[in-house]
């Protein structure tokens, strides 16, 4: 009974943990633009990766009865849950800081130029949790940018 | 069962050379890396268990660290061009 139901759960598991990862692949290739290439593969390596190693936490324990196995892989998980989000995120931030500028669902680039989303991932005065709109943010960078090039006009007529 | 995800691992691992080798930008490429690290980290895995001596586990585990501490120097580096400055970055404003 308990074999059955433990070589049933593992089986889904391991099946829905590699069409993740088979569906992050191809997302990877088919995607048109870095974020959702990053979206597609950030995401489903958490999610084929989750399901996976507890497919595998199954059979080791149930299967193979190695209980040192099952630790590795649950540290394997831990571990990853930590550094896999930290990455992409580490790689959308320094994506923007270099200037890609993002597509829009029309194909188009959302921001004007590659300054303005340097700007974008420098500003401190994002406030991530507070929901605080995006354009609106994009508004506040685009008159400081303004501002600054007026003073520097006023000090070049003064100079 | 470990088969398939084997199979799975392996074609997705591909996939992500081909954006490796194909993408148009630096980014691109590192993702496509890290992607391909995270997957070899599984492939170990479950290698392992589809030879039936899950003995592996060890090399997959230090692989995963390895694998997020490589991308992150490599993403400072290109941020910063410079691993041991002590000057983060200026803000605009």
């Amino acid at each position: 009974m308990i074999d059955a139901a433990v070589w049933f759960v593992s089986w889904v598991a391991i099946l829905g943990g590699s069409v993740f990862i088979v569906a992050g692949g191809v997302g990877m290739v088919r995607f048109p633009d870095l974020y959702t290439r990053l979206h597609a593969a950030s995401m489903t390596d958490t999610g084929g990766a989750i399901l996976l190693s507890f497919g595998l936490f199954l059979q080791a324990v149930f299967v193979f009865g190695n209980a040192l196995a099952a630790i590795k892989v649950a540290l394997i998980l831990f571990f990853t849950l930590f550094t896999a989000p930290t990455a992409s995120h580490a790689l959308a931030k320094t994506a923007l800081l270099c200037g890609q500028v993002p597509l829009g669902v029309d194909g188009k680039p959302i921001l004007d130029s590659p300054e303005e989303a340097t700007q974008l991932a420098r500003s401190r005065s994002v406030d991530y949790r507070s929901g605080q709109d995006a354009v609106e943010i994009l508004e506040e960078t685009r008159r400081h940018k303004r501002a600054r090039s007026q003073e520097q006009g006023d000090n070049g007529d003064h100079g | 069962m470990f088969a398939v995800a084997t199979i799975a691992l392996l074609i997705t691992m591909v996939l992500a050379l081909g954006r490796a080798l194909a993408g148009p930008t630096l980014f691109d490429r590192l993702l496509a890396v890290n992607s391909f690290g995270t997957k070899t980290v599984l492939l170990i895995a479950v290698y392992g268990f589809l030879t039936g001596r899950p003995d592996f586990l060890d090399i997959a585990l230090v692989y995963t660290l390895i694998n997020f501490i490589g991308t992150v120097a490599v993403l400072k580096f290109f941020e910063v061009d410079d691993l041991g400055s002590g000057i983060y970055q200026e803000d605009d404003y």
